[in-house]
């Protein structure tokens, strides 16, 4: 949702100067290969720091060992068979149990040696097993619950951040063309709104719609029974998501469309494009040519921002509307000390976000001819 | 100065924004001296004893002024401190005394109250009162409310087998206050008398009654579910809400400031590092660390802000400020300085960060918001402070209530209003300085 351009500090203005290819090439390979290097290492920093505060330095443990003591002595004493022991022999039966449980769990290291496999592992994606959570089939696999809760995340976060997405950036090239009018006035004073976030509108939305109106539903995906027809499924699932994309669309609309509005607004000042307008070229032209063609890096860098967004899921928007996404998953794992949830949950993002911000560099040199991948920093 | 505020007249926004900050400030101020901290904590935590008069989700009093009915509020009688309509009188009968007891009250409301309670407080030695309660309505029906060998203190609440079955399960307070065998209930106006007869068999014993009559409407804020009266949250509100939007505000922006500044001067391997870190912290899920903070270490609101500083420390912002360090740099007044030979961190100080302030001030101003309603959002996850009572707090405890779903508007809708006055005026106020300290953007 930041507006603000990441400063990429890699990307330059290159110099008029032409070079050869193979050195280009050569720098561009030497360039590439120490930033996979840094964004690599920063994965890696990143997911050791959150591993260790997904398991409390080490206390998660303390609190497994708890319950496997405990749920293993109350198994021992419910066993019949057990009765007839004595005291040391039951006591004797339960640190076997213990010890094999935790053994199994790998409880028997320290936490230093865990974390560090655990690391491994996660880099590698292998996601492991949850310790708590499953998923609807049952599944305790790490993998199979994250790809579970991705769908009704993806529906709900596509629909609502493309939305905002294109709304936005339409009405703030209206606004830019038609600037100083009672309609720009409006959406400008109107942007403070957005200091607000989407869950706090859909408390207001939710008020109206579901409770007082009773028209739309409180919250959740589909009512319940699910309809059998598809038809009737995607139109349950519709309604349903008619609020939590209207809430997200209210806190993230007026600021979203004043920051586009203000930046084509800075570019339609650019000289060129006066020259454009006295050519007498047309405003559909000049926008598309000469407004849009160069905003065209930010606005790529905020749309795959947006995009590697949509993963994290809007966990408190979720938890509103009762929308059983990726936000919810990582809430309740976070809940019932579901470290490995976290930590999948946050590997895939932290790669995501490392691959975007690679890409990124990339892209901006293709739809730029000014700038030059890996020549020099832009320390002016 | 004077020039400052000659330009945000300019800006009618800014204007609305200061007064809704200078209203929060009052409030804030004027619940820290009326209510003090201990009090408020002892208030909103208590059980029963702090608020024994309280009803349970209470609408507030400025709901009659907008509603055609005419809501009851909540009415307390107590014969040990007898007012109009309220009398005892002691006759003696050989060796026990009679203690009558009358409370003569008009309902006039268009509404139930929520409930009915009678706290009957005995003081005997060793023969325990024998104490009789019934109940007159104005078309001069008498109904028995029971009979009672009172202890202590009896706390009668209406729930008597006997009194059910008279009541034909209909629940007391909306028996005792309509005509009975009339479909669908309706309130009976008039005066009603409670006669409330006490044997007594010792010369010093003494019976009194305390009648409450809970109200539909409690307070100029209304009560939540634990019988607490939300004006006292929705005014200690405020100082949190401002204490934490401004700290974390001025903490994570100075240090963000400092640390660009710090390394862009010094260059080199400070710098890389320092790019490094802000690279790390953005893979870091924000959200999810403060959750987990708050579930596994501690849900106080200060530890909380430490851990949002302490995230946004190498936020993103570190880019932008880098970006104008870098600029200003390169400046000759800096090559002066470093010319007449002052150190670097006279340099950092004096020369390089005044400069940045104009951007600083308006962000700093404009983060306020989303600082107000982060806390406000990690309330709404159940991880609010545990001991101070916050407008995040209000609204989870309303969400899990299920104050919309039975339409207790005003539990979620007034904490939310503030919120938003809060953020409106921050927001407001940092837009407008946005376009004094940065000229450019006034142009469009």
């Amino acid at each position: 949702m930041a507006e603000t351009p990441i400063n990429l500090e890699q990307t330059g203005v290159a110099s008029p100067t032409t070079k050869t290819r193979p050195k280009t090439l050569l720098r561009l390979a030497r360039y590439t290969g120490l930033k996979v290097v840094a964004l690599l290492a920063a994965v890696t920093i990143g997911l050791y720091l959150t591993i260790w505060i997904a398991n409390m330095g080490g206390y998660v443990d303390e609190i497994m060992r708890g319950q496997i003591r405990e749920s293993v002595s109350i198994a021992v004493s419910m066993d019949p068979e057990m009765r007839t022991l004595s005291l040391p022999e039951r006591r004797e039966r339960i640190d076997e149990q213990v010890r094999l449980a935790e053994e199994r769990l790998g409880l028997d290291q320290p936490f230093v040696t865990r974390s560090f496999r655990f690391l491994g592992n996660a880099m590698s994606l292998n996601l492991g097993r949850s310790q708590h959570l499953t998923s609807d089939t049952g599944s305790r696999q790490v993998r199979t619950i994250i790809l579970e809760r991705l769908p009704p995340t993806l529906v709900l976060m596509t629909t609502a951040n493309f939305l905002l997405f294109i709304l936005s950036i339409i009405f703030a090239l209206f606004l830019s063309r038609n600037y100083g009018t009672i309609l720009d006035k409006m959406t400008i004073g109107l942007s403070p709104l957005s200091s607000a976030p989407p869950w706090f509108y859909g408390i207001f939305l939710l008020l109206i719609f579901a409770a007082i109106l009773g028209v739309l539903p409180f919250g959740g995906m589909v009512v319940a029974p699910p309809p059998r027809e598809t038809g009737a499924y995607i139109l349950s699932v519709g309604r349903h998501l008619i609020l939590p994309v209207a809430a997200w669309l209210i806190s993230g609309f007026f600021a979203s469309v004043y920051g586009w509005r203000t930046y084509f607004l800075i570019f339609s000042m650019e000289d060129y494009v006066e020259l454009a307008r006295a050519k007498g070229l047309s405003s559909r032209d000049i926008e598309r040519r000469y407004i849009l063609r160069p905003t065209l890096p930010n606005i790529i860098t905020q749309f795959a921002l947006m995009l590697i967004g949509l993963w994290q899921g809007a966990i408190i928007t979720e938890t509103i509307f009762n929308w059983p996404g990726l936000g919810r998953m990582i809430y309740s794992a976070i809940q019932s000390f579901d470290t490995p949830v976290i930590v999948g949950s946050t590997v895939i993002f932290a790669y995501l976000l490392a691959i975007t911000v690679f890409l990124l560099d990339f892209i901006y040199a293709l739809v730029d001819p000014r700038v030059r991948v890996g020549s020099g920093g832009a320390k002016s | 100065m004077k020039r400052f505020f000659e330009s945000v007249k300019q800006y009618p926004s800014a204007v609305v924004g200061l007064l809704l900050v200078l209203l929060l400030v009052v409030i804030s101020i004027y619940t820290i001296i009326t209510i003090p901290y201990d009090q408020a904590i002892r208030e909103w935590r208590g059980g029963d004893d702090v608020r024994a008069d309280v009803p349970r989700t209470a609408r507030p009093i400025y709901f009659n002024w907008f509603s055609a009915q005419d809501l009851p509020p909540t009415l307390v009688f107590d014969t040990a401190d007898p007012v109009a309509g309220v009398e005892k009188s002691v006759v003696e009968l050989g060796n026990l005394w009679d203690i009558n007891m009358v409370i003569e009250f008009d309902y006039e409301y268009d509404d139930f109250p929520k409930e009915l309670q009678v706290i009957l407080t005995s003081q005997f030695e060793d023969k325990a009162p024998f104490i009789t309660l019934t109940w007159y309505q104005p078309d001069g029906t008498q109904i028995k409310l029971a009979d009672i060998v009172a202890r202590p203190r009896e706390n009668f609440r209406f729930q008597d087998e006997k009194l059910r079955r008279t009541l034909q399960g209909v629940p007391p307070e909306i028996a005792l206050f309509s005509v009975t065998e009339t479909e669908p209930r309706q309130v009976q106006k008039g005066t009603y008398e409670l006669h409330i007869d006490a044997i007594v068999f010792e010369e010093d014993a003494d019976v009194d009654a305390r009648l409450i009559s809970f109200g539909q409407v409690h307070g100029i804020a209304g009560t939540d579910h634990r019988r607490r009266d939300l004006s006292l949250a929705l005014l200690w509100g405020a100082p949190i809400a401002l204490a934490f939007g401004l700290l974390a505000a001025l903490g994570t922006t100075i240090t963000t400031m400092f640390i660009a500044a710090v390394g862009v001067w010094f260059g080199g391997w400070v710098d890389e590092v320092i790019q490094r870190i802000t690279e790390i912290n953005m893979l870091l899920p924000f959200l999810p660390i403060l959750i987990m903070i708050g579930i596994f270490y501690s849900r106080s609101i200060w530890a909380m802000l430490g851990a949002v500083i302490a995230l946004s420390i190498f936020g993103a912002a570190i880019k932008s400020y880098r970006a104008i360090f870098l600029q200003v740099k390169e400046s000759s007044y800096i090559e002066a300085a470093r010319s007449y030979g002052a150190g670097n961190w006279r340099i950092i100080n004096r020369y390089l960060i005044p400069r940045i302030i104009p951007v600083l001030i308006p962000g700093l101003v404009s983060s306020i918001p989303a600082f107000v309603f982060l806390e406000a959002s990690l309330a709404v996850l159940g991880l609010g402070d545990p001991i101070l009572p916050t407008w995040g707090k209000v609204i989870n405890d309303a969400q899990v209530n299920g104050a919309l779903f039975n339409a207790n508007y005003y539990w979620i809708l007034q904490p939310a209003v503030l919120l938003m006055i809060t953020g409106l005026g921050f927001a407001m106020i940092g837009f407008a300085l946005d376009r004094i300290f940065n000229p450019k953007l006034r142009e469009v």
